[in-house]
């Protein structure tokens, strides 16, 4: 039985890693100025779209990764300037649409410059190496991942507890306008969350596509919704929450796929009945399910102007 | 529409209304069948009437819902399982040995079924979500279309909905165009007629708008607490507004199938649903008539007028820089974004034709459509 | 006033290129997608018909010398971007429509050529749906219950499969089909099949090569897009997947022999033609790649040949075939002459039967060489 579930395993831990990385600038975002911020999925396409080219014009890799994680920041940084703070004081619905134009405009721009088709990534030697872990092949990065993800949510951790920017973070969070008067710069705050969102979410695209080779202009859109599905299954505004959100649905995720044949193996239906189709439905089950149970999520505050 | 106020601007409108759907018939008449003009307003009549339908959530009654290719789905696949001819359905349905379904229904009441399909479905997944807010519910609705994407893709419901493979051979519009013995086409009513089915469903849409509950509905948009105090039963006021957009939906999605001519659980994402996002943003949140307008818009721009931006243009010997496959999405983008963050009233604003003093100028605009 | 200015103007724009030529044209539509999953199938196969155009610009019609013009609209990959893809080649009163890579989006344009009257030759698109029941669509290449019982003979004969694992994505009617006809077929030679689905946009398919490895597959049947067998194929490699991945003719791509190059994945496909079977047209083809920078970019950077650009070659000379046939540039004519045409191909000899089918009866098995990323030649199956 071990042996049966233990591939999916790990499957489910490198994606969960994966997306853990994209929902924290989801949870981030939410918790300072309660946005769904849609376009955090494109970012994060973006970031592998420019790694695909940055190389491509013949930089060697131990300069690209930087600059991308760099840009990928700054592209962050950017949207937020343009198209999220005009619109401070206008309503929620009127900023979440500004943000759903940007993922749109985002893709569309991406769907020209590379002419709609899939682009291969660079491969990035040591992490792309094929291991053995007990009876499953797999590359290098799927161990890496869970492990620098537990390392940056570390320092993330100790970056907002213990620093003046992650002090005025976590009361920007509690409360935006009195922070505002405590004499916070709140556009401050507020870039550096972009800054540190898009950050991680470059980090996660080269995790991400070092195990899934190709990029597209699509290719941001499933990865940023489970992303975020993550990010509210964990309690939106709880960066721990957030990670364990996204360990449990990539597992989950991985299981569902595998699922016919575990019940298979273990004698429960004898042919294959297609639950493979409902990977993607099934997170979004799990999101309706835990919205009407426990809306604030598993580690959620419960602060009653959430839901 | 039996209002206080002066009755002209109604008189106006319809004057309007009837002005645009005879040129539409005249023009069906005299204009060559495979001009672009006529793919531009079928498509434009489905999507005013999937546009108008998310105004009245989004709109009027300030749910934020993101359900709405998912309604459109339920709609166009009910659609299109009760009307393919029974003689064509072995080959819709080749892998299925010609599917469940062995009857078909008048395409009017096969039309009502996708409505009340999709408003069942709504219903359903409106007594949880419901309760939720803003963009939680949002998110909600959103998840909520993707499953129903995947439940109608599943293999085992094959002998229903044709599984993930496309269901097609249905009654599309060119079907309403009268024929004589030969098959020839004596009366062009292909493109009439979707205007006469969004036409009406718009206009029930007003008049809903118009009525005790219409005004029940915008309470609750602009003030949740004031509307319950004031005895807005919210609960079921919100069911009701779901359910009833969900139905044109479902309407919506039936004509879109029309339109298409096939049909496949693949093409209704997301996407798609923001797409009917944008064009209620652009039309103007809480006006009907925006919306309608920026449908038309919306779709000649893509499919028609800024087509050219995708193919390379020469000035002489001069070659237009920047266009090529795709520039077409990246401008219309930019436009939208402007919109977003520079017009947010959009359009129209929440104003609409027959609130105009004169109405001269808006009777221009969408006549040059 | 302003917008009809503006509709003025662009009309105007768009009659410029019309205006500069007085001479005669003849229209020619390729449905192609030019992005989406698919795009990269679709850019090699309207090389092939851009490369023919090139060779053979002109045509005699009528005793008249016509010029052809090729129009293009992108399909996009994807059904619901299909109808006003075809409604512009419609509405630009194209004779003839080449296309298109991928069988759903041919069903879905299907209606609107048969509205308009326009016949279609379909060039890559090998459900058998395309074709049966209408009377305008034709096809130039073999059909899936041909390709299926090839691709299921071979599993079951040459590599001695008995247990198949078939991966296809929901709602593409080519893999679907395909994999229903070589489940048909690998059964009948008492073989065990295995299917699942995966939904599109998915990028994570180390689940279900998982998958295939539990269920104990010999083989690894894929007959998906290009985007995504070059994702199964990278991390079939990093899974040190033992059994062969199968494919059908979509898998013939550069980019996907450029996928399996320094892997240990074997990849077996079945396809239309295998370059140096005409070493003259490979030769111009090659040249001309070279010459326009633009082209060799669309076939994904190098000169290698595509079985789809072969059939967008032969499928354009069937085109002029036709209308030299028909006599004039009218697309019902174009249509009544087309059962008639026959013609010799690079791909083999073309003619249709009452369905529009070419009738073929071979297909070419070929496996990448995963040292030099290059497709070699196994067999070519006949059907018996």
């Amino acid at each position: 039985m071990w042996d049966t579930i233990f591939p999916y395993l790990l499957s489910g831990i490198s994606v969960g890693g994966q997306y853990a990385l994209i929902a924290i600038g989801y949870t981030m975002v939410y918790g300072i100025l309660r946005l769904i911020n849609f376009a955090h999925g494109d970012v994060f396409m973006v970031a592998g779209i420019m790694m695909v080219y940055i190389v491509a014009a013949g930089v060697p890799l131990w300069v690209a990764i930087p600059l991308v994680l760099i840009l990928t920041a700054l592209v962050g940084f950017l949207i937020e300037r343009v198209a999220y703070k005009p619109l401070r004081s206008a309503p929620r619905m009127s900023v979440m649409i500004s943000a759903i134009g940007v993922s749109y405009t985002l893709q569309n721009l991406v769907l020209y410059i590379t002419g709609g088709l899939n682009k291969q990534y660079p491969t990035i030697p040591w992490i792309s190496e094929t291991i053995v872990l007990g009876t499953a092949k797999t590359k290098l990065v799927t161990v890496i991942t869970p492990v620098l993800v537990i390392v940056l949510v570390v320092a993330l951790v100790m970056l907002i507890n213990k620093t003046k920017i992650g002090m005025a973070m976590r009361a920007v969070s509690k409360d935006f306008e009195t922070s505002q008067l405590m004499g916070i710069k709140i556009n401050q705050v507020i870039s550096a969350t972009f800054v540190i969102g898009s950050f991680l979410a470059g980090v996660g695209s080269v995790l991400y596509f070092t195990n899934y080779t190709t990029v597209i202009q699509t290719s941001g859109a499933m990865p940023g919704l489970k992303a975020f599905v993550a990010a509210v299954f964990g309690g939106i505004g709880s960066i721990p929450g957030a990670v364990i959100g996204a360990f449990i649905i990539g597992i989950m995720e991985n299981i569902i796929k595998g699922l016919d044949v575990i019940l298979f193996k273990s004698g429960l239906i004898d042919k294959p009945v297609g639950l493979a189709t409902f990977s993607d439905a099934f997170t979004f089950a799990l999101l309706i399910i835990i919205l009407v149970v426990k809306p604030t999520g598993l580690f959620g505050e419960s602060a009653a102007d959430k839901v | 529409m039996k209002s206080k106020q002066s009755k002209r601007p109604f008189i106006i409108t319809w004057v309007v209304v009837a002005v645009i759907y005879l040129a539409v018939f005249i023009a069906e008449q005299k204009l060559p069948a495979t001009s672009m003009l006529f793919t531009v307003l079928k498509k434009g009549a489905t999507y005013a009437l999937v546009a108008v339908s998310m105004n009245l959530l989004n709109g009027f009654t300030g749910i934020f819902s993101l359900g709405q290719a998912g309604f459109m789905l339920v709609g166009a696949y009910v659609y299109g399982i009760f009307t393919i001819p029974v003689e064509l359905r072995a080959q819709v349905y080749q892998y299925y040995d010609g599917g469940l379904v062995q009857f078909t229904v008048p395409v009017v009441l096969a039309m009502i079924m996708a409505g009340l399909a999709a408003a069942f479905f709504a219903f359903l997944i409106g007594l949880p979500v419901l309760r939720l807010k803003s963009d939680y519910l949002a998110i909600a609705t959103l998840g909520f279309a993707e499953i129903v994407r995947a439940i109608f893709q599943w293999n085992n419901l094959g002998p229903l909905t044709n599984g993930s493979n496309m269901l097609r051979l249905f009654p599309n519009f060119n079907d309403f165009n009268l024929r004589d013995a030969d098959g020839n086409v004596t009366v062009y009513l292909s493109t009439l007629i979707p205007f006469i089915i969004s036409g009406v469903c718009i206009f029930l849409i007003v008049l809903l708008i118009r009525s005790n509950y219409g005004r029940a509905f915008k309470a609750i948009r602009d003030d949740e607490v004031a509307a319950e105090a004031m005895g807005i039963n919210l609960a079921h006021h919100k069911q009701l507004a779901f359910c009833i957009s969900s139905f044109f939906a479902g309407v919506g999605g039936a004509m879109l199938a029309m339109y298409q001519t096939t049909v496949q659980a693949k093409s209704f994402t997301t996407a798609m649903t923001y797409e009917i996002l944008l064009i209620v943003v652009i039309g103007g949140i809480g006006s009907v008539t925006g919306s309608v307008i920026s449908s038309f818009l919306f779709v000649a721009c893509s499919e028609w007028w800024l087509r050219f931006l995708d193919e390379k243009q020469m000035i002489g010997d001069f070659e237009v820089p920047f266009l090529r496959n795709g520039f077409r999405l990246v401008v219309f983008s930019v436009i939208i974004m402007i919109v977003v963050l520079f017009f947010r009233r959009g359009i129209m604003g929440d104003k609409e034709l027959w609130d105009l003093g004169s109405g001269a100028k808006k009777q221009e605009r969408r006549a040059a459509k | 006033m302003m917008k009809k200015v503006i509709a003025l103007v662009l009309a105007l724009m768009l009659m410029l290129p019309a205006l500069a030529l007085a001479e005669d044209i003849v229209k020619i539509g390729i449905y192609e997608p030019a992005s989406g999953d698919s795009g990269a199938g679709g850019k090699q196969e309207a090389l092939g018909v851009q490369y023919a155009n090139v060779k053979t610009p002109t045509v005699e019609i009528g005793g008249k010398e016509y010029k052809v013009e090729l129009v293009t609209a992108d399909n996009g990959s994807s059904t619901d971007k299909a109808p006003s893809a075809a409604q512009k080649l419609v509405s630009e009163n194209v004779s003839v429509v080449l296309g298109s890579y991928g069988s759903g989006v041919s069903i879905a344009g299907s209606q609107y050529f048969a509205d308009a009257k326009i016949p279609a030759i379909g060039l890559t698109c090998t459900n058998p749906q395309v074709t049966a029941g209408n009377s305008h669509y034709f096809r130039v290449c073999f059909l899936d219950p041909f390709q299926g019982t090839v691709l299921a003979n071979y599993a079951s004969k040459t590599l001695g499969a008995a247990t198949a694992y078939c991966l296809g994505e929901l709602g593409n009617d080519y893999d679907q089909g395909l994999i229903t006809y070589f489940k048909q077929a690998f059964e009948a030679l008492g073989g065990t099949v295995i299917k699942e689905d995966f939904p599109t946009g998915t990028s994570d398919f180390t689940s279900y090569l998982t998958n295939a490895a539990m269920y104990g597959a010999n083989v690894f049947f894929c007959p998906v897009s290009i985007a995504y067998s070059t994702q199964i194929i990278s991390q079939a490699s990093a899974q040190g997947l033992e059994i062969p991945v199968l494919g059908g003719d979509t898998l013939d791509s550069n980019v996907v022999a450029e996928a399996a190059k320094g892997t240990n994945v074997q990849v077996i496909i079945t396809t239309f033609y295998q370059e140096g079977a005409n070493a003259e047209f490979d030769e111009g083809f090659k040249a001309w790649l070279n010459s326009d920078a633009e082209a060799l970019t669309n076939n994904g950077g190098n000169d290698m040949i595509s079985a789809v650009s072969v059939m967008g070659y032969d499928g354009y000379y069937t085109a002029l075939a036709a209308l030299q046939a028909a006599g004039t540039t009218d697309s019902a004519a174009v249509m009544a002459a087309l059962p008639a045409v026959e013609i010799d191909g690079v791909s083999g000899h073309i003619a249709f039967d009452e369905t529009g089918d070419a009738i073929r009866t071979s297909a070419f098995v070929k496996t990448v060489d995963n040292a030099t990323g290059e497709w070699l030649f196994l067999t070519e199956q006949t059907v018996e």
